[in-house]
């Protein structure tokens, strides 16, 4: 790997000398305990009198229930709708105008709309008797005509998947900016292009430990889950409970990626079990069940053209986008989220004067879509980024020189694009320059010139994207769904011994919150990062937060963990100052010591003092204590926006259809980084789920709305051989409007790949007169082109 | 993804096995490695009442070279070929094949019997054994009987054992010093199942040549007599005669319709021919 060129930004932070506030790259605290094997996950959790879940499963995408047989050795043992009295249905409404509601079934009511869809629950002792049990189980059902297509599903005519709808739309929706200034545009392209299906695939699938605790009257739920308080919220709407009858505990979580924000169906079921049953249940999802029931996400269809001059100038996109949103609206992020969103951020961080998008979230007999790391922005790069290399050829320039003319410019920043979206700061250019200077262009069109020895064709792409992270109130509140981020808070207290301890109603679930948050608290206390502990994923000990999602952890909890800090230095500079028998307005908190001019106590003394010896302290002291819990919003909610440019080389056989990575650069502007290690770990697992996306990932289904890649031999994963050590840059253009600077960058990694890659093979290919505008790119699809180019140029011949 | 409730037994030697497997008649099964069985047992694919284990049989463990041709036990792992614990007839053949099947934690287990026993098209030995020309032992209470590899597979996951039939052992034939071996293989990942294998044993002395394509979706196209892909003979130059036309219609009649499949195939098929060295 390269030495890093990331220039940082020229700004000194008190505790730059610990090595341990904000910017150090300090190896996980976490690590200790998960590298060891030491995680407590929810399938490492025993109780009592613990019985296990199964659940019979619709092997139908789409069929009316005429019965459900239980064998009679069986009842008592098995629980359908019938059984479940006073639960409601899951309902996550968008307030957008025209949205239709669908109402999701916890255990399948009249009709099954996917394959996998809940429909009885089974209980045993351990989950292979429970699984029998559920094999005993049959179902008779009239199976009704799939829809499996999201195109064909928007025609007149087609089977519906909610009957009283009339159509299969959950919601259309119309932005212009005057096109008609675009179409007389010497350069007009014109293609489709589409995402596949994909399932989020973390190491650890989602769980369910449940349990009642009558004592405190009070249902515990154990799961794997990023939100946890959005879960309570949507468990008690569903169980007609009070928000105080419910605890959720997320315990350590093998990865989220969107899939464990989501309230399950699972998550409700197991609760009115527990609670009738009077014993703790479980279920832990299984790798099929995950594959084919529950996390699916990504498939969007876009009919694009981009207008532009012939010096590369963009004059105006038109897009008509359609994402397949399955059987459901999912809670809390609902069914339009991901289509209504392409709307707004196609534009992305290029300058255009005109522009038109109409998006289609169209119900189908899948698994509803759920927002996956980079939600609907990886769809949206891959379209424009390949648009942008088709105007390029059009035009006969560089790629890069393409977007080098359209992006914003730093001078311009802050910029509100034609969507109206804020960029707070960034030199995206410059970004784009260091990528290509990085990846070395003028060499690898050298080298493309003289051809390869081994008969493989070498390639070169390019994409860049713009990550909008921790959008607030003003951006959510807009689309009126279940949940709307307002201020953040956090809890800080400093114990009898000096230690630290912070609670934050985000999660962790591969972030390296247990130390980036630390970092961010000994930047404004000083106190020993060893010292700090992070208590996070319990909804009843830490503050309400919608929890971890849009990349807006750091910003979010991060701003609102350095706000207690503050004020809890503030108390304790004040106590300080009275054992220090000083003006409070002479003594300052520095290092983990309240200073003045004759001396210092730190706050290990000041806290004993309080907690242990309160006799020492005059009667005039502050009483509020060493506790304290604020609330955070950055001055603008808008949302930060990093971004980076990624390039790529490929050599592709064209015989074979495999494409190798030989090389792959990022360079990455995340604003200021708490800990340039944690984030490079994020880039470098984004980058893997980004070449998933291209180049292996696809969930396919059959004219039945069958679901084909069933277990993890069809759905294709890049394993270490396939992810290359990437070369990563930093720039650090700090976010005028958060604490420190900082931005969001969890999603990134995963966002430019596919564009990249995709642009690779095609700059590969274009000389053989093949274009793929599909993801996955997959060996079959290459020489499916290759050969389809071939029999064209014959016939044209 | 677990199991359908099934009996168990671990017999000490060969007799034994036997024995349980024609008890069993026909809803019995032989795990060795499992790393098939294993994941089709917890799908329910298949759900048998007796499992037979057969990893404590000495018997089927040894390997040597008897008569001209390596006798391999059907429970050597792709692990004891890859490392070079096993004897060797090929001059490295198997032992290249070996140790690019599926993962390391897949070959320390994985048996050569138990692959081909379980006849995936898209497994190697099936595939390289036939190409090499080995034949297999079958074994039940009754007797014995052996079989080319070409012959043992008669289907996707179709092999030509019996009820109460066991594999015993490969008879693997020595390689010629002029014998010409090309393996090549194209997997969508490293380790996974390959979607197109090439396998030749090509010997310009002999003027002979045998070929197989395999990772069709049905048993692997075995050509024992492949003069026909050369241009009708099989000399010094047989590289360049190489005539992909001629593969390309073999797959069609076996019925593969995607053009942009038996392209693959032919492609994997000719990168085996054109690396193929003695």
């Amino acid at each position: 790997m390269k030495e890093k060129v990331g220039v940082r930004n020229e700004r000194e932070f008190p505790s730059g000398k610990s090595g341990q506030g904000v910017g150090a790259r300090l190896p996980r605290k976490e690590d200790e305990r998960l590298m060891r094997g030491r995680g407590q996950y929810v399938a490492d959790i025993r109780l009592a009198g613990l019985q296990d879940i199964a659940f019979v499963r619709s092997p139908l995408a789409h069929a009316r229930i005429r019965g459900i047989h239980v064998p009679e050795r069986h009842r008592g043992s098995v629980f359908t709708a019938a059984d479940l009295d006073g639960i409601k249905p899951i309902r996550a409404v968008s307030g957008l105008p025209g949205f239709k509601i669908s109402e999701q079934p916890v255990l399948a009511t009249g009709k099954v709309r996917q394959v996998g869809e809940l429909v009885a629950m089974c209980l045993a002792p351990t989950r292979a008797e429970a699984e029998d049990i559920a094999a005993s189980v049959t179902l008779d059902l009239e199976e009704l005509p799939a829809v499996y297509d999201m195109l064909k599903a928007r025609e007149p005519g087609s089977a519906l998947v909610h009957d009283h709808w009339g159509d299969n739309v959950f919601l259309e929706t119309n932005f212009e900016v005057d096109i008609s200034a675009a179409l007389g545009a010497p350069i007009k392209v014109t293609r489709e292009i589409s995402t596949a299906r994909q399932c989020m695939s973390p190491l650890e699938g989602r769980g369910v430990v449940a349990t009642f605790d009558r004592r405190l009257d009070q249902l515990t739920l154990h799961s794997a889950a990023q939100m946890p308080h959005i879960t309570r919220s949507g468990l008690a709407e569903c169980l007609g409970m009070e928000e105080g009858q419910i605890r959720v505990i997320s315990p350590d979580v093998g990865g989220g990626f969107g899939h464990k924000g989501i309230l399950l169906p699972e998550e409700v079921c197991l609760s009115w079990l527990t609670m009738r049953r009077g014993h703790p249940v479980r279920w832990i999802e299984d790798r099929r069940e995950h594959l084919v029931a529950s996390s699916n996400c990504r498939e969007h269809h876009y009919r694009i053209t981009v207008y532009a001059d012939r010096d590369g100038t963009l004059r105006g996109i038109d897009c008509e986008a359609t994402v397949d949103s399955g059987a459901y609206s999912s809670y809390p992020f609902s069914a339009c989220l991901e289509a209504a969103q392409v709307a707004s951020i196609l534009p992305g961080p290029y300058k255009m004067p005109a522009y038109r998008c109409r998006t289609f979230s169209v119900a189908t007999n899948k698994c509803p879509i759920l927002p996956y790391r980079g939600v609907a922005r990886t769809g949206v790069c891959f379209a424009l980024e390949l648009m942008l290399d088709l105007v390029a050829a059009e035009a006969g320039l560089e790629p890069g020189e393409v977007r080098l003319r359209n992006l914003v410019r730093p001078e311009q920043m802050p910029f509100d694009n034609i969507t109206r979206k804020h960029f707070d700061s960034g030199d995206y250019p410059e970004a784009m320059r260091r990528a290509l200077a990085a990846i070395d262009i003028d060499a690898i069109r050298a080298k493309q010139g003289r051809g390869e020895a081994d008969g493989r064709r070498l390639g070169v792409g390019v994409s860049i994207y713009c990550e909008q992270a921790a959008h607030g109130t003003s951006v959510y509140s807009g689309w009126g769904i279940p949940m709307v981020p307002g201020h953040e808070q956090a809890s800080a207290r400093l114990t009898p011994d000096g230690g630290l301890e912070l609670r934050v109603g985000v999660h962790s679930h591969g972030q390296g919150m247990e130390t980036t948050l630390a970092q961010v608290a000994h930047e404004i206390l000083g106190v020993d990062v060893a010292k700090i502990r992070i208590i996070l994923g319990d909804t009843a000990m830490t503050p309400y937060s919608t929890g971890t999602w849009g990349s807006r952890s750091m910003v979010m909890a991060g701003g609102a963990v350095a706000t207690a800090c503050r004020e809890l230095g503030e108390r304790a500079r004040r106590i300080g100052a009275k054992l220090l028998q000083h003006d409070p307005a002479s003594v300052v908190l520095q290092n983990g010591e309240v200073r003045g001019v004759n001396g210092s106590v730190s706050l290990k003394a000041i806290a004993h003092t309080w907690y242990r010896r309160p006799q020492d302290l005059p009667a005039d002291v502050d009483p509020g204590g060493l506790e304290v819990t604020q609330g955070y919003k950055p001055v603008r909610d808008s949302g930060t926006f990093s971004y980076a440019a990624h390039a790529a080389v490929v050599a592709v056989d064209p015989d074979l259809g495999e494409v190798e990575i030989l090389d792959y650069v990022i360079v990455e502007d995340g604003g200021v980084l708490v800990n340039p290690l944690v984030v490079d770990g994020q880039i470098y697992g984004g980058l893997a789920q980004g070449i998933g996306t291209a180049l292996y990932e696809e969930m396919p289904f059959d004219a039945s709305g069958q679901p084909l890649a069933t277990t993890l031999a069809d759905y294709l994963l890049p394993g270490p051989t396939e992810v290359p050590a990437a070369r990563l840059d930093h720039m650090e253009t700090p976010s005028p409007y958060t604490q420190f600077g900082v931005k969001g960058i969890g999603e990134g990694g995963a966002i430019a790949p596919p564009a990249a890659i995709a642009n690779a093979v095609n700059d590969a290919l274009r000389p053989l007169g093949v274009e793929l505008m599909q993801s996955p790119i997959t060996p079959h699809r290459i020489v499916a082109a290759v050969l389809a180019a071939r029999a064209a140029e014959r016939s044209a011949a | 993804m677990k199991p359908a409730p099934f009996a168990y037994e671990r017999p000490r030697d060969l007799t034994t096995a036997l024995s349980m497997l024609a008890a069993g008649s026909g809803s019995a099964k032989i795990i060795a490695g499992g790393q098939s069985l294993g994941p089709m047992l917890n799908l329910r694919l298949v759900q048998p009442e007796l499992i037979v284990d057969i990893s404590g049989l000495a018997e089927l463990k040894s390997a040597e070279i008897s008569g001209g041709e390596l006798v391999l036990g059907a429970l050597v792992t792709h692990a004891d070929i890859e490392d070079g614990r096993a004897a060797d007839v090929t001059r490295g053949a198997m032992r290249g094949v070996a140790a690019n099947i599926a993962y390391r934690a897949v070959r320390n287990r994985g048996t050569i019997g138990g692959s081909l026993s379980h006849a995936d098209p898209a497994a190697d030995w099936i595939s390289a054994l036939a190409a090499l020309g080995a034949r297999v032992t079958l074994r039940s209470l009754a007797g014995v009987r052996a079989m080319p590899v070409e012959t043992f597979v008669v289907g996707a996951l179709e092999s030509a054992l019996h009820t109460g039939e066991i594999v015993e052992a490969v008879h693997v034939p020595t390689r010629s010093a002029s014998a010409h071996w090309g393996y090549a293989k194209s997997c969508r990942k490293t380790g996974e199942f390959a979607h197109a294998i090439g396998a030749v044993l090509i010997d310009p002395a002999a003027a002979s040549a045998r070929i197989v394509i395999g990772a069709i979706d049905t048993t692997p196209i075995v050509i024992t007599d492949a003069g026909e892909l050369f241009g009708g003979r099989v000399t010094a130059d047989y590289k360049p005669r190489f005539d992909v036309r001629v593969a390309d219609a073999l797959l069609a009649k076996a019925g593969i319709d995607d053009a942009a499949q038996r392209h693959i195939h032919v492609s994997v098929l000719r990168r085996a021919v054109q690396e193929a060295a003695a």
